[in-house]
């Protein structure tokens, strides 16, 4: 078993606010079926977090490079989650289920370094 | 932390909610920043709760979160000066006792999210602009939602919306209101809850409309008598099905009852509203044993009735429907294709698909199929879709076999187009 964490990322420009009480009813609805589907399978190693949008990026002698919270990606990084799958393979496919790609996001999935 | 999802109303309850405190906290000048802080709130609430569970008293967690967002917003608005009054206002609210301000109001107008109701029936406020306000500030119904409901287009909801948010945030008297505007506003804010709950939704504050007694014997026996219904909408896949099919045992007997009972006394009164009579239709439905022994020629008559009092699309067709149950399919196709101003119903998927179903019990499958499937491109939700492709798939079947055996006869209508003008 291998581990991975899943970013999950949204376009900074995409209308991604749920608008209505509906929307956001089925949103929450799906993620948590989405984490309860991981948990099932034996992929959910930590939830992780969710991430604010605010932050800033420090550099060389405490000095701010940039005011957003990312470095280069002009994606929001909603959160992450660190799951276990034999292979990317799996955890890519684990992964297709996630809701944010409902609405214009994406997961995006790294191995973890075992060394 | 609960493991539990909070109930399926759960967010649209909290949004009116939260909108009616924090504009009455804020004043009404800045209802759009309420409404801000509330959407951004609920947004976030969703994104945290995905990841760490619902906590254990989710409308204290909202209450806070908004009433911070709230503040937050104020001091980004830079002029942080001038809202000094409103941060500290909100910022004191914690435990602080409410009724202070609203003491000299009529007892109905006390909750906040009735005041908001009547505060959007302001009479200066188009009609059709009042009661898609109240959906959207106190139901959390987005513009696009409300444009599918009211058949307009988006654009135009939109337009509708923020006209008539801007005339609600410039009257400065969501909390002026005497008990000469509650009276006066009384029928607009009926007509907003029978929507309300013709949307299948329960409106922002039921409990507080029937313990205020606004909701008036006529609404209160509709709304009783759709809900008996409601058990047996649903089947255990989750797929609608039609009137005709419904296991009446499922039915709500005690609703029923309470339902016949309120129009009885509400009958008394010297007023015909549409309210009756769409409670006497809801009734006549009831009281029937089987789709077959209903009273279809009295349906069609309390139809007549409320056409005269209401034109509309979605009236003429449930009553066209009507017909072919008293009728026979051929008539009710003649009443469907008589209905005046149909391209209101251009987007509205009950119009096909009671021409594919009245076809089809004409023995004329193809037509149906060609009715199902062009109901099918206008269908809203996976249970419309599911209905229409079984209904397709139906016609398939008789169009290989050659045959039309009515064991397969739908009866009717009741794929239950919503009244929702």
């Amino acid at each position: 078993m291998s581990e991975f964490l899943y970013l999950y990322r949204l376009p900074a420009d995409s209308p991604n606010m749920p608008d209505s009480a509906r929307n956001m009813q089925e949103r929450l609805q799906k993620w948590t079926a989405w984490f309860k589907e991981l948990e099932a399978r034996g992929h959910l190693r930590t939830m992780g977090h969710p991430l604010e949008s605010g932050g800033t990026v420090v550099g060389e002698g405490g000095r701010t490079v940039h005011d957003g919270p990312y470095a280069e990606s002009k994606d929001i990084v909603l959160g992450y989650s660190v799951v276990q799958a034999r292979d990317l393979a799996e955890a890519r496919a684990a992964a297709g289920g996630c809701p944010i790609l409902g609405y214009g996001g994406m997961v995006e999935v790294r191995p973890i370094r075992q060394m | 932390m609960t493991a539990s999802l909070p109930d399926e109303d759960f967010f649209r309850r909290e949004s009116g909610r939260l909108v009616s405190t924090l504009t009455r906290m804020l004043g009404v000048h800045h209802l759009a920043l309420a409404e801000d802080a509330v959407q951004e709130t609920l947004a976030a609430a969703v994104e945290v709760w995905a990841f760490r569970g619902v906590p254990e008293n989710p409308s204290a967690w909202l209450t806070t979160a908004a009433r911070n967002r709230a503040v937050s917003l104020l001091r980004r608005e830079r002029t942080a000066r001038r809202f000094a009054p409103e941060i500290v206002r909100l910022a004191d609210a914690e435990g602080a006792p409410t009724e202070s301000p609203v003491a000299h109001l009529p007892p109905a107008l006390r909750d906040d999210e009735l005041r908001m109701m009547f505060s959007c029936c302001h009479p200066d406020i188009p009609e059709d602009a009042q009661v898609a306000l109240v959906l959207s500030l106190l139901s959390g119904f987005s513009a696009h939602e409300l444009a599918e409901a009211f058949l307009v287009s988006r654009a135009a909801m939109e337009k509708r919306l923020s006209r008539a948010k801007k005339m609600l945030s410039g009257t400065r008297g969501l909390f002026e209101l005497g008990a000469r505007d509650f009276e006066t506003r009384l029928v607009a804010v009926h007509r907003a809850l029978y929507l309300l709950f013709n949307e299948g939704y329960h409106g922002a504050s039921p409990d507080a409309a029937v313990r205020l007694d606004l909701c008036r014997e006529a609404l209160a026996a509709l709304m009783a008598l759709d809900a008996a219904r409601l058990p047996a909408r649903v089947d255990e896949a989750g797929d609608l099905t039609e009137l005709s099919r419904q296991d009446r045992s499922r039915w709500d007997g005690r609703l029923i009852a309470r339902g016949l009972e309120l129009l009885e006394s509400s009958a008394r009164g010297e007023v015909v509203s549409e309210y009756h009579l769409e409670a006497a239709i809801a009734a006549t439905h009831a009281l029937a044993p089987s789709a077959e022994k209903t009273s279809w020629g009295e349906i069609v008559e309390l139809y007549d009735a409320l056409l005269r009092l209401r034109p509309s699309p979605v009236v003429a067709l449930n009553r066209a429907v009507a017909i072919a149950e008293q009728l026979g399919p051929e008539r009710g196709l003649e009443a469907l294709r008589s209905i005046p101003g149909t391209e209101r119903l251009s987007a509205y998927p009950f119009y096909p698909a009671a021409l594919g179903e009245l076809e089809l019990r004409c023995g004329r499958p193809a037509d149906a199929r060609r009715h199902f499937r062009a109901a099918h491109r206008l269908a809203r939700n996976p249970a419309e879709r599911t209905f229409l492709e079984r209904r397709i798939a139906e016609c398939e079947r008789q169009l290989s076999s050659g045959s039309s055996p009515d064991a397969t006869r739908p009866s009717s209508s009741k794929l239950s187009p919503r009244r929702t003008r």
